[in-house]
């Protein structure tokens, strides 16, 4: 933890959040949806403050904004009205190009549908998000090399997504997600289409890496990993409805 | 989970030993992202084939059917020039109603009358400025000897400007000279075709070839080439000589006489024909076609019956000219269509690629991918696969013209432009499809190509 303090302060002299330790935060978001003539909010002005090193769950029952508000957290959604501070950096007002940048150099994603490119083997996943970061080639092969080993796939390195089982895919995609050491890591639903077995397999990971000093943001329907985390919001029909730091 | 609990963490690495992210142009980031477009060409390897084919067909059946109709057209119009340009040919032509007067007479035959004589080309000649010369040919079919050895033949005793007037070459020795015209001299010039069947060993020139009691000296052998079928056919003979051997025409006159026999179905027939044949040489191409049409007018008063037939190779190279150009815009169109068609099936394939690969797309995006870096991937894609289906196609398309010829004996031209077309073409068709639904795909929020299914 104090190592990762360290880190995040060097990083954060100029952060608009200096100061304090949160690493996103969130003012008013409002997200609506227009379905021809009809508009749909689907967020009610969500403000929300996430501070480094910590383990979150968001929960509620289907539809309630979770999606659309971890695609905002991950920039890859604008919302309609609002504020997100990333780091040091207001994404308001970022251009596409930036928000590509942002979303490679300080996001990790976790999907539930692992989202892995097919073509490519295990170890040209991982590297994928290095790539884009202008990485030298050893290098990613390094870092893509012990993020295979550090998720146990370091015998399966080029293997391809389809030979793989659910449980070693997600593992791919988390390797993917740490590859260039992000400020958070997002992931929606990410033991959604997992067994019981290898989704507590995926939380296990998960323990280590918040052990470790990583800011998870999980959205979940599972009641395990909702135990596991540090801190846990509930929404409900795009409003925060409740937001309770678990004792751990 | 004990493979992970053995594993040393991941320590936190600083910002110092990360590149910056790569802004603008820049060769290393383009070289990298040119390398996964050649990755993703080889991993997508049927689509990238058929991609390659369509466009390789395409080109190819665009060039090597210009070649072929180019060709066409040349070998037409080249039939045409060998008869020369600034000529005009005139034939006798045995009127039908003759033919059908001699058969039906029971007497004894009686000579039958047609053709040019001397006086309609002094009339031409007098008559129509810019006749630059006129060679007067009589064509007698004959067998020639040499020793035991004959074949059949047309003989042409004509003057001394007639090779050069049909542009033939003489292969050996000489035509002869205007004083053996003048002397009556016996002296011959055959064709390639005679001079092999007299004389399939020995050198012809100098020896002696026997017609009818005479006998006549070789001075020369003609090229085989030039003899075109056109010009010949229908002189002398009902059938068209394969070969022909030159005499002055002072001495076919006072030799063979101006009444001939000749062998029909019906018995013996005879003929009187002053001229079989006459080419009228006019000083510049221009006046041509309407000095041909005058001589028209001279000769339709002269004669009662159309017992001759009248030639303009360049009226009829220019009707060559004309429908060659007709025959080249339909290849053309043709040829057009078909690098349509094969553009649309380039855009089909390229379209259900970016459509297939719309999640990629987002995938990419979300892991920092700018808009531009997957333009770029699928840009260089197109360029790659059209640049080798296109390179490839124009290969082919110079290749199979060549084949045409050796194997049909087709003339094949083919045009520097029409590979550069059907390359240019192809290749701007291969990168606009290709490129266009990359941007559409790029264009999508990223949550929205993540969603794509
Ligand atoms: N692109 C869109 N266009 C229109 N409506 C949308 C769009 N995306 C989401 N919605 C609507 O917004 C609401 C919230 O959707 P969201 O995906 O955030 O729900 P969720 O909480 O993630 O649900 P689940 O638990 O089923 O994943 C839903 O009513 C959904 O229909
Ligand atoms: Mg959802």
């Amino acid at each position: 933890m104090t190592a990762l303090d360290m880190q995040f302060k060097e990083s954060a002299s100029r952060h608009a959040l200096a100061g304090s330790n949160v690493v996103a935060r969130v003012e008013g978001i409002r997200k609506t949806y227009y379905m021809g003539s009809l508009a749909v909010e689907v967020l009610h002005g969500i403000s929300l403050d996430f501070y480094s090193g910590d383990y979150v769950s968001i929960m509620g029952p289907s539809g309630c904004g979770k999606s659309t508000l971890m695609n905002i957290l991950g920039c890859l959604d604008q919302p309609t009205e609002g504020k997100y501070y990333l780091g040091d950096e207001d994404t308001s007002t970022m251009e596409d190009d930036e928000l590509s940048t942002i979303r490679g150099a300080r996001l990790g994603f976790i999907f539930q549908s692992y989202n892995l490119i097919q073509q490519l083997n295990v170890l040209e996943n991982i590297e994928m998000p290095l790539f884009y970061q202008g990485y030298a080639e050893v290098e990613s092969h390094e870092i893509a090399m012990s993020l295979a080993e550090r998720v146990g796939l370091g015998d399966r390195v080029d293997h391809k997504p389809f030979e793989l089982s659910g449980g070693q895919q997600q593992r791919v995609a988390i390797a993917r997600a740490l590859a260039v050491d992000p400020l958070i890591i997002l992931a929606d639903e990410p033991t959604g289409n997992l067994d019981s077995k290898s989704g507590s397999e995926i939380l296990d990971l998960f323990d280590e890496l918040h052990a470790q000093g990583k800011t998870l943001l999980t959205v979940t329907h599972s009641d395990e990993l909702a135990e596991r985390s540090m801190r846990e919001i509930k929404l409900r029909d795009g409003e925060i409805e409740s937001d309770e730091r678990l004792n751990s | 989970m004990s493979d992970l609990t053995v594993d040393t963490p991941v320590q936190p690495r600083s910002n110092a030993g990360r590149q910056k992210p790569l802004n603008g142009v820049n060769l290393v980031r383009f070289k990298k992202i040119t390398q996964v477009g050649i990755k993703s060409i080889f991993s997508h390897g049927l689509r990238s084939m058929l991609t390659v084919l369509g466009i390789v067909i395409g080109v190819a059946a665009v060039i090597a059917m210009l070649a072929v109709s180019e060709g066409a057209s040349y070998e037409a119009q080249q039939q045409f020039r060998d008869l020369g340009a600034s000529n005009i040919l005139l034939k006798s032509v045995k009127p039908a109603e003759v033919e059908e007067n001699s058969r039906q007479g029971f007497g004894p035959p009686q000579a039958v009358v047609y053709g040019l004589t001397n006086a309609d080309i002094t009339t031409i000649r007098d008559t129509i400025p810019g006749v630059s010369n006129v060679i007067s040919s009589r064509i007698v079919k004959k067998n020639v000897w040499n020793l035991g050895i004959n074949t059949n033949t047309d003989v042409v005793g004509t003057t001394v400007d007639y090779p050069v007037s049909r542009n033939y070459n003489l292969r050996a020795g000489r035509f002869f000279s205007q004083a053996e015209v003048r002397d009556h001299a016996n002296v011959v010039v055959l064709s390639d075709e005679v001079a092999n069947a007299l004389f399939p060993i020995d050198n012809p020139i100098g020896q002696s070839i026997k017609i009818d009691s005479d006998y006549y000296n070789v001075v020369g052998i003609m090229e085989s080439e030039g003899f075109s079928n056109l010009g010949q056919s229908q002189a002398g003979s009902s059938n068209a000589a394969p070969s022909r051997i030159f005499i002055p025409f002072t001495a076919s006159k006072s030799r063979f006489g101006e009444t001939t026999m000749r062998q029909t179905a019906g018995g013996m027939e005879s003929e009187t024909v002053e001229l079989h044949e006459a080419i009228i040489q006019i000083e510049g191409q221009e006046s041509v076609i309407e000095v041909g049409e005058i001589i028209e007018q001279i000769l339709q008063r002269r004669h009662k019956e159309v017992d001759y037939e009248i030639e303009v190779p360049l009226a009829l190279l220019r009707q060559a000219e004309e429908s060659a150009l007709r025959d080249q815009i339909v290849a053309g169109a043709i040829a057009g269509i078909s690098l349509l068609v094969g553009g649309i099936g380039i855009m089909n394939i390229m379209l259900a690629s970016v459509t297939e690969r719309t999640r990629e797309i987002g995938i990419r995006r979300a892991m920092g991918a700018k808009k531009r870096d997957i333009i770029t991937q699928f840009l260089v894609e197109a360029v790659i696969l059209s640049g080798v289906g296109g390179v490839i196609g124009v290969v082919l398309g110079v290749v199979i013209p060549i084949i045409i010829s050796i194997f049909w004996g087709m003339t094949t031209i083919v045009t520097p432009i029409a590979p550069i077309l059907a390359f240019s073409i192809s290749a701007m068709i291969g990168v606009i499809f290709g490129i266009y639904p990359s941007m559409r795909a790029a264009d999508m929020d990223p949550v929205e190509a993540l969603r794509h299914e």
